[in-house]
């Protein structure tokens, strides 16, 4: 269990800059997920701060201990690694005791260790197989119990989900958040996958090229966004933008107004603040999306509605309307206003 | 046996299916009757070998000529010239993979200057066998008193750049996580090779000692240059030292008796490991 601190880290590869300057506090038994698109450098910094990548320039604490140049095992962290890094030759018994192994654990511990972790992630079967013989939610638990016997101050997840198909992702991200809450410790967890970020996080942490753009509890980020780009890339479908200058009573400042699609209201033709035609609709079940061509040129609107309400016909005319509340304004540099 | 289907999948039926078999019989027959000649004329008398017709089967000296053949030869036992190639062939087998491994590892794990210049004159020594730089090593070990020695057989033949090639090659698949696994894991760089890098190339080293020990068993030229005394003679040189010179006769049955000898232990090799020589080959196993 660990306090992080990242101070002013960034990192070059070269002459390319790929983080410039994050700072994040994690308390203690924090959840931390960081999110961004793929380049953002969120991989990057989460290797910084299991010491697989030297930090250009900035400090990491763990405990208020400086680690930048400390090697990785000493940081007494945990990884899990998105392809599981699993040893092909190691049963999974193996696989999980190796680290101990290695920290010259005595024998009985690491039995007992093992055999804890196993139970607690119902891999007791499989103990005697090798990774091979396993399937893909199996190695992923695997992985997972190699990092719990560790029993470290942090645990550090990279997209450990991206190679499970959908249903089993969901069924291990209830799994993984019920265990770090159990166990209390620390987690840093990357994803590109904003569900997983919103439903795992107790802060997180969203990265736009190189920049922690927002850092927050999901629900905070989530109707309030800094950034032109959070609110965009967090929410799906995603927020609707349009020119500041086409919609009537924009603050001012603003550059471009976004809204989200479930506080639009669609309206007869003619009323609301602005006017489109209907271009397509796809109908959920529980709720329809109502895709527009707005008139003031190449702008699209997505509609989120309930889907008990009348599905509207393509090409037809229609006005929006939404609450000035849930306006959010954005100036020229995207910051909010 | 499997049951051919009757629909035969791709399967050949009928009179082709006949004539490959007749053709690859014909082949092997081709390939296998001088070693047959040799078995044969190792099992006779030296005065049935020199009257013709050569025998075409089997005589009743088997154990006259390969015991005479084992224990006293003709300028060394066999037994001795045996124990010599075997000796030079673990040495330069297993010297060559030791290095190759390390080096290989070297090569893909660890960054230092010069890295890329050491690969590439590893790799530019692919194009200097042994025949072109063989003055300047006999120099070398002469200098160093190596001669009829086994170091002198072994060292001057234990670096390949092939086998280095090849662990680099397959080092290189090995995912990068891997590693960073087992360096948050604790392990550190040698750790890692020992525990996880070695045994994840297991069959690739089987499939290259294969290689590498036939290499080293039939080594021909240099063991010829170095070694003088009879008693470092190595097999295949040695055979060709039993042939007479001058107006000697040759005992053709001890002399075929030592070639079929001679085989033995390649054929052994390559049977025994022949499994995971072909696994090493296929698959990486990953």
């Amino acid at each position: 269990m660990a306090t992080i601190k990242l101070d002013n880290i960034k990192k070059s590869f070269g002459k390319t800059d790929v983080i410039h300057g994050v700072n994040i506090d994690i308390e203690d038994g924090e959840f931390i997920v960081i999110v961004g698109p793929s380049g953002c450098g969120k991989s990057t910094l989460l290797r910084m701060v299991a010491g697989l990548e030297t930090v250009t320039s900035g400090e990491i604490l763990i405990d208020g201990a400086q680690v930048n140049g400390v090697e990785p095992m000493d940081r007494d962290i945990a990884m899990v690694f998105q392809n599981y890094a699993l040893y092909p030759h190691m049963s999974v018994e193996e696989n999980m005791a190796y680290g101990l192994k290695i920290a010259k654990t005595p024998k009985a511990e690491i039995t007992e260790r093992v055999a804890e972790a196993a139970r607690m992630l119902q891999l007791e079967p499989y103990l005697k197989r090798k990774p091979r013989e396993l399937s893909g939610g199996q190695r992923q638990r695997v992985a997972m119990g190699r990092a719990i016997v560790r029993k470290p101050k942090v645990f550090l997840f990279d997209e450990p989900l991206s190679n499970l198909d959908a249903k089993l992702r969901v069924q291990m991200r209830l799994e993984i958040k019920e265990l770090q809450s159990r166990l209390g410790i620390t987690a840093l967890y990357v994803t590109h996958d904003q569900v997983e970020a919103m439903t795992l996080a107790d802060r997180m942490v969203v990265m736009n090229g190189g920049v922690a753009d927002q850092i927050g509890a999901p629900l905070e980020v989530y109707s309030n966004p800094q950034t032109e780009f959070v609110a965009g890339f967090i929410g799906s479908p995603a927020t609707n933008f349009i020119d500041a200058a086409l919609v009537p009573d924009a603050p001012k400042g603003a550059s471009k107004i976004g809204i989200r699609p479930e506080h639009i209201t669609l309206l007869p033709s003619g009323q609301g603040k602005l006017s489109g035609n209907v271009v397509f609709t796809e109908a959920l079940g529980a709720e329809t999306l109502v895709h527009l061509r707005m008139d003031s040129g190449t702008e699209t609107f997505t509609v989120r509605q309930d889907g008990a309400m009348a599905l509207p016909v393509a090409g037809d005319p229609v006005g929006v309307d939404w609450g000035a509340d849930d306006e959010m304004a954005f100036n020229d540099k995207g910051r909010r206003v | 046996m499997a049951r051919i289907p009757d629909e035969g999948m791709v399967e050949k039926r009928g009179i082709g299916h006949y004539f490959t078999h007749v053709g690859l019989i014909i082949g092997v027959l081709v390939i296998f009757f001088p070693i047959w000649l040799a078995f044969v004329a190792s099992t006779v008398t030296q005065s049935d070998i020199i009257s013709p017709p050569m025998p075409l089967w089997p005589g009743d000296q088997f154990l006259t000529n390969y015991s005479k053949a084992l224990t006293s030869g003709i300028n060394a036992p066999v037994a001795l010239m045996l124990m010599n190639s075997l000796i030079m062939a673990m040495g330069i087998a297993l010297g060559k993979i030791l290095i190759s491994l390390l080096s290989a590892f070297a090569i893909v794990y660890f960054k230092f200057p010069g890295r890329r210049l050491f690969f590439w004159l590893i790799f530019l020594t692919l194009m200097l066998p042994v025949e072109v730089r063989i003055v300047p090593t006999y120099e070398v070990v002469a200098g160093f008193g190596m001669l009829n020695s086994y170091s002198g057989l072994i060292f001057p033949l234990i670096a390949s750049a092939t086998a280095t090639f090849l662990f680099r090659q397959f080092f290189m698949t090995v995912p990068d996580e891997l590693a960073e696994a087992a360096r948050v894991d604790g392990a550190r760089p040698m750790r890692f090779f020992w525990d996880i890098l070695l045994p994840m190339s297991r069959t690739n080293i089987a499939a290259l000692f294969v290689i590498l020990f036939i290499y080293g068993w039939n080594q021909y030229l240099w063991p010829l240059l170095i070694t003088t005394d009879p008693s470092m003679n190595t097999i295949v040189m040695g055979i060709k030292q039993m042939f007479p010179s001058g107006d000697d006769y040759a005992d053709w049955p001890v002399i075929m008796a030592t070639s079929i000898l001679a085989m033995l232990p390649p054929v052994i090799v390559v049977v025994s490991m022949q499994r995971l020589f072909i696994r090493g080959l296929v698959d990486s196993e990953k």
